[in-house]
């Protein structure tokens, strides 16, 4: 595969202590890297590096195979960056903006207006042209700065918090747009909004502290919540006491967890012992009790995950 | 050829800043009406009963001590307050693009407003038979000495994200600048330190404007403002890369 981005030892010092902290990694042609993190982990300052925008204390970005400290504006020509809070002059209007960075991107005549046409229909920003951008919505403003990342095609996106702000419907239509420009190109996205990830990334990185913790697909992160593999069930809560005290005695159930799920009903969640199948044993025990409504299998939640891995906390194996 | 179409692009939005708010109508009000003010009024345009734009220019240095850090405050100070620096450093420009891209649109600007006192340099060739040469070279030297302006005010905008902090010290470096050749600050050196009170005054703008606008192009005057905008773009230069990213 065809490494678009690589990071080795990346390191940013702001006095004495490191916001970012000997990051390495790397993308290719085709992937589309979720980059996580709590606030202040670092996120926004390894993109900012990444983007040439603020220079690096230590170790080496190189997009497209140029050097981001040595030669910025050629690695600058092949990516398209957002940055956090998509700043963009107010004054101007979308349609002067995108003109702009068609201009500073050397793009003139018939090639600069089907880029600008390009992007314009991609963000369906029609509406949006003619009005200062003081003047528009988060969700339109956030589009133009994904407009001006995405004008020159670029080979490289690197999107600091690309859906911050968008309606559901508007995320879902950034979030198609990401899966279609990750199939030619690398984009690494960071965002807060897990299901997010879960929906598009085809790879996560987390940092916390400024280290990596953890680089993995979005399954095999969810194989390492403690709810991975859980039998959850709905039942009346006048059983529940019931069936929690059976499913606790199996061997392969290590705890049975009880919430409260509204209209009477209650929600037992059967916590499997470590490579055990709790579902089968699950599944026999509950033989003769027809009050159970629902009986699911947890694919495991990505926020327990990203709780365990940014809090220091054990996150199993892996 | 993508180097200048990036300073060119640069430049153009700059300029087109300019008049996307009220500063450009404000300023070129205010340099028209001031500058016709102080000519007819201070000047003694009329009583002095010759046909040059003398009084018109000789108030240009003090003009400008106001005028210009206006003009320069919020070239850098700006886009570091609103966080467009990161999104124009993230473009394919340098730094050094960018803040030459930056001094043109402001000193073009500049030139602009100049350029519409014509009517003035008009009204004294219908009076009179003024020395044209002159006046242009009055005009020639009016633009370079705003151009030093500009750069230093450049500088300093630079170093904050507080556009009044830059207004601020840009006037107060430029006055500096300018005070240096006053009979005052000359006066005072040339008892104790004959030889600093030459070299303080030949490193003011005063004394170079004042060259210029007695009708004579010379070249040490053209070299003092070309190194002293140069020096200004160099140090602006060095400032957006220390301070990038902060």
């Amino acid at each position: 595969m065809e490494r678009l981005l690589e990071i080795d030892g990346l390191t940013r010092r702001f006095g004495r202590s490191a916001a970012v902290d000997g990051i390495g990694f790397s993308v290719a042609r085709g992937e589309l890297l979720g980059f996580l993190g709590p606030n202040g982990a670092g996120k926004s300052t390894t993109m900012k590096m990444v983007a040439g925008v603020l220079p690096m204390s230590a170790g080496r970005v190189r997009v497209c195979g140029h050097d981001v400290a040595r030669a910025a504006v050629p690695a600058q020509r092949r990516l398209g960056y957002l940055a956090e809070g998509a700043p963009l002059y107010a004054d101007m209007t979308a349609g002067a903006l995108l003109d702009f960075v068609a201009r500073v991107r050397g793009l003139a005549g018939r090639a600069k207006a089907r880029a600008i046409g390009r992007a314009v229909e991609r963000l369906e920003l029609q509406a949006a042209l003619d009005r200062p951008i003081e003047t528009l919505s988060k969700g339109f403003t956030r589009r133009v700065g994904l407009a001006q990342a995405i004008l020159h095609d670029p080979d490289l996106l690197i999107l600091d918090e690309p859906t911050d702000g968008l309606d559901p419907n508007q995320k879902r239509q950034v979030r198609a747009l990401l899966t279609e420009l990750a199939a030619e190109r690398a984009v690494v996205v960071s965002t807060h909004v897990l299901e997010e990830v879960e929906a598009v990334c085809s790879r996560c990185v987390v940092i916390s502290r400024g280290r990596i913790v953890a680089d993995a697909t979005p399954a095999d992160l969810l194989r390492r919540s403690r709810r991975h593999g859980a039998v959850g069930l709905r039942l009346p809560a006048s059983a529940a006491e019931r069936v929690r005290a059976r499913l606790a005695a199996l061997p392969e159930v290590a705890a049975v967890e009880r919430a409260p799920a509204g209209d009477g009903q209650t929600v037992l969640l059967a916590l499997p012992n470590a490579a055990a199948d709790a579902a089968g044993a699950v599944r026999r025990a509950l033989d003769g009790t027809p009050e159970v409504a629902e009986l699911w299998i947890e694919r495991g939640r990505l926020d327990d995950v990203f709780h365990d891995l940014t809090r220091g906390a054990p996150a199993g194996t892996a | 050829m993508s180097r200048t179409s990036a300073i060119a692009a640069v430049a153009r939005r700059e300029l087109a800043a300019y008049f996307a708010s009220p500063l450009a109508y404000v300023f070129i009000t205010v340099f028209l009406v001031l500058s016709a003010a102080l000519t007819f009024r201070l000047g003694g345009f009329f009583a002095r009963g010759q046909a040059d734009l003398q009084p018109f220019f000789q108030f240009h240095p003090w003009l400008y001590l106001v005028l210009i850090p206006a003009l320069g405050m919020r070239l850098w100070a700006e886009e570091r307050r609103s966080g467009t620096l990161e999104f124009l450093l993230s473009l394919p420009v340098t730094a050094a693009q960018a803040t030459v891209a930056k001094f043109l649109a402001a000193w073009l600007f500049a030139g602009l407003a100049l350029a519409l006192t014509a009517p003035i340099w008009i009204a004294v060739a219908a009076l009179g038979e003024p020395d044209h040469g002159a006046i242009l070279a009055g005009y020639i030297g009016s633009w370079l000495m705003a151009g030093g302006y500009l750069a230093v005010a450049g500088c300093l905008s630079a170093v904050t994200r507080n556009q009044v902090v830059a207004f601020v010290l840009a006037a107060a470096a430029c006055f500096v600048l300018l005070g240096a050749g006053s009979e005052a600050v000359r006066g005072a050196l040339a008892e104790d330190a004959p030889a600093l009170a030459e070299a303080v005054a030949a490193l003011s703008v005063l004394t170079h404007f004042q060259a210029i606008q007695r009708g004579v192009l010379e070249l040490r005057d053209l070299v003092f403002f070309a190194s002293l905008i140069v020096a200004g773009l160099v140090i602006n230069t060095a400032l957006v890369e220390l301070k990038r990213g902060t």
